[in-house]
């Protein structure tokens, strides 16, 4: 009796150990920006090769934070490290997506695509200092359009996101005042309104609140039927986000030369440019205790920039362009290796 | 008259509330001028057998030695717990109370990009909320323990005894997305413009009822916390109820005294010290809750009169921040955080002792 139930409870653990050792499954954590198109890939790459990616959306400074502590095979973060933060943590980073972020608002009378924002206006808006939808700044920028007597209800994010250091980033670059006083960074002191946790939190609240404003990257936007305006760029166009204005943002970036390939893209020039564009980042170690997991991420993202093009665009999002995937692979071959040294691309 | 009164259907809800009460000290053994106020713990005493001195027990003394042992380090483990939890967070919060000292506590600014913290905002929402919760749910539960144990038909009582258990047994978490999700649309079309409109013109009352209406909030956290909180309070002062001797009461009744009369002047009185501790347990569940309060409470590092308006507890703002919390004075700003929630929670608990030892104290002087 005794003999049976050891060698059954022996043969349940070979098993187990067998069935494990089959699913070589890589995990990831961070950035709810690129979430919907990591989404997309994990599923596809899974259906062609079996692996699958187990990506937990948790915001980039949670990304960041696992990252550094292992837990994760990669982190991933819109804010990109500096160059020493990466030296610090033996970090390497490289781009794997770019999308936008959006105003989106809730308003009964007001339709999408109605309302025209600036830099400054958004600025005041988040800081607390227009506190009506027809107060003068945003009636000045929108004459044809009923806004009602209601007050703004500011959504931001309670989590620490990447996000959030885009809007603060653009917002800073447009708004002397909300440089001095706010500052940009994935958690920084709102003075007002509500906190949602993710991108998915933010589009929850703007949806369930009459008269709210809050930010979200697009792919959010669009999936939850928000509406979103239009934001004037640094060359004075009025643009709407879509993914060729997003594109025409990325145009001029120059991923060689800054540390870390960590170009922020707001505020690029462009008569059509988007001016909340973004690159989303991935972090991993320099030195690899776990060179299988390692290359099983390398093959995943180089799968992503062969094959992952068509999907990016259904979600309105941005490849990664051709050279740009040529230095990614180098940056790949140069630092990325096991305990002995041994290159593992 | 011990064999008078009738001892309840003890459920494992009634079981776990019963020992963990707070229990009053002993009374005085004088039983010929012991008064009828007899609380629960005396009684249970004289009902709980004495085990033999130990001289006297005959069998294993090993089984014996081993047992007592293996008790004492059970016992012994909850106390070196505690201490490894106080050890552990005051440890994690050094930094923070070595940079703030102890105006971190009056600081109300919560600036991560400044690397400028202070826990005013979270205690300020965590008190706020619990006080709403307590205010809703205390008269509540009083109600539906009156109602349980004097005016509700036989058929009844069960099934809704069933029912408020049935309502301690839900997730927190379950709560939080009702109030999301169900509750707080509803509370912004309805409820909500119609206090405004109402309460708002009122001058001073006004500042707490300002602000637009968003579904969430201090006031929709402190509601939820309320409907969590009543099933505990309910529980146990419907045990307590139950536990006055029913010749009190006849004679209360038989003296001309309405229903109102006899809960009032007699039943009250005699269940304070249950009703005290009961109100205690709903109170520490209200300070810690975390999921329920940070779906609903609108995350906002804000100080505001008004109820509406966005605010944060120390649960929530835990829940939202903790792992992604970068930089080291961050975290410890955040478990320094946890140790303030820690305190107030003893505090809360030695101010019920406190209260209560005066309570059963007064009692026995009574007689």
């Amino acid at each position: 009796m005794i003999k049976t139930t050891l060698k059954l409870a022996g043969a349940i653990a070979a098993g187990a150990f067998a069935m494990s050792a089959m699913a070589a499954d890589i995990t990831g954590a961070g950035a709810t920006f690129p979430y919907p198109i990591y989404a997309k890939w994990a599923d596809a790459y899974k259906k062609a090769t079996g692996t699958g990616l187990n990506y937990q959306s948790i915001g980039s400074g949670g990304g960041i934070k696992q990252i550094t502590a292992k837990t994760v095979d990669f982190g991933a973060s819109d804010m990109p490290l500096s160059g020493e933060e990466l030296d610090k943590n033996g970090l390497v980073q490289f781009p794997a997506i770019m999308g936008g972020v959006v105003p989106v608002y809730n308003l009964k009378e007001v339709k999408s695509g109605e309302l025209k924002f600036t830099g400054e206006v958004l600025a005041a808006i988040f800081a607390g200092k227009i506190k009506k939808w027809n107060e003068a700044p945003i009636a000045q920028l929108n004459p044809g359009v009923k806004l009602p007597d209601e007050a703004i209800s500011v959504v931001h994010r309670s989590d620490g996101s990447g996000t959030t250091f885009v809007w603060s980033n653009y917002l800073s670059k447009t708004s002397a005042d909300w440089k001095s006083s706010i500052g940009e960074g994935t958690s920084v002191k709102w003075p007002t309104g509500v906190g949602g946790k993710g991108n998915e939190g933010v589009a929850s609240y703007v949806q369930r609140i009459n008269g709210a404003i809050g930010y979200v990257e697009y792919a959010y936007a669009k999936q939850n039927k928000l509406s979103f305006g239009a934001v004037k760029n640094k060359d004075g166009q009025f643009v709407m986000p879509d993914d060729d204005t997003f594109k025409a943002a990325a145009a001029g970036a120059d991923w060689a030369k800054t540390p870390g390939m960590g170009v922020i893209l707001t505020e690029q020039s462009g008569k059509s440019s988007w001016p909340i564009t973004s690159a989303s980042f991935i972090l991993m170690h320099k030195a690899q205790e776990k060179p299988e997991s390692a290359k099983e991420v390398l093959k995943f993202f180089d799968w992503a920039y062969k094959n992952g093009a068509a999907m990016a665009a259904e979600l309105d999002y941005v490849p990664m362009p051709e050279a740009v995937v040529k230095q990614i692979q180098a940056e790949w071959k140069g630092k990325i290796k096991d305990a002995s040294g041994k290159g593992l691309y | 008259m011990e064999g008078g009164f009738r001892v309840t259907q003890a459920g494992p809800m009634q079981q776990h509330l019963k020992t963990s009460r707070p229990a009053s000290p002993p009374l005085p053994m004088n039983t010929a001028t012991l008064p009828i106020s007899q609380t629960q713990e005396s009684v249970e005493a004289r009902a709980r057998p004495v085990p033999p001195a130990p001289r006297e027990r005959a069998g294993n003394a090993f089984a014996d030695i081993l047992f007592t042992n293996l008790t004492r380090a059970a016992a012994l483990l909850v106390f070196s717990l505690l201490a490894a939890i106080m050890l552990s967070l005051v440890a994690g919060s050094g930094m923070s109370i070595m940079k703030f000292g102890p105006a971190f506590l009056w600081n109300a600014e919560w600036d991560p990009v400044q690397q400028n913290f202070g826990a005013l905002v979270p205690i300020f929402g965590t008190l706020v909320t619990a006080a709403i919760a307590m205010i809703i749910a205390v008269p509540v539960s009083f109600g539906i323990a009156l109602f349980l144990t004097e005016l509700s038909p036989k058929w009844l009582k069960r099934p809704l005894g069933t029912a408020i258990e049935l309502l301690a047994a839900i997730p927190s978490i379950i709560y939080g997305m009702w109030g999301l999700f169900v509750f707080s649309p509803l509370f912004m079309e309805y409820v909500q413009p119609f206090m405004i409109k109402t309460f708002g013109a009122i001058p001073g009352v006004g500042l707490l009822f300002g602000g637009p209406p968003m579904g969430i909030g201090m006031f929709t956290a402190g509601l939820i916390l309320s409907i969590m909180v009543i099933p505990f309070i309910t529980a146990v002062m419907r045990d307590v109820f139950d536990l006055v001797p029913p010749m009190l009461k006849e004679s209360a009744y038989g003296l001309g005294g309405t229903t109102w009369e006899v809960m009032y002047q007699v039943v009250l009185p005699y269940t304070k010290v249950g009703v005290v501790g009961g109100v205690m347990l709903g109170l520490g569940r209200a300070l810690g809750e975390t999921m329920a309060v940070t779906f609903v409470i609108g995350n906002a590092h804000q100080l505001s009169p008004s109820l509406f308006a966005p605010g944060n507890s120390i649960a929530s703002a835990l829940a939202n921040e903790f792992t992604e919390a970068v930089g080291d004075l961050y975290s410890s700003a955040l478990i320094e955080l946890g140790l303030i929630l820690f305190l107030i929670t003893i505090v809360v608990l030695a101010f019920s002792k406190l209260m209560l030892s005066r309570l059963a104290r007064q009692e026995g002087a009574r007689s």
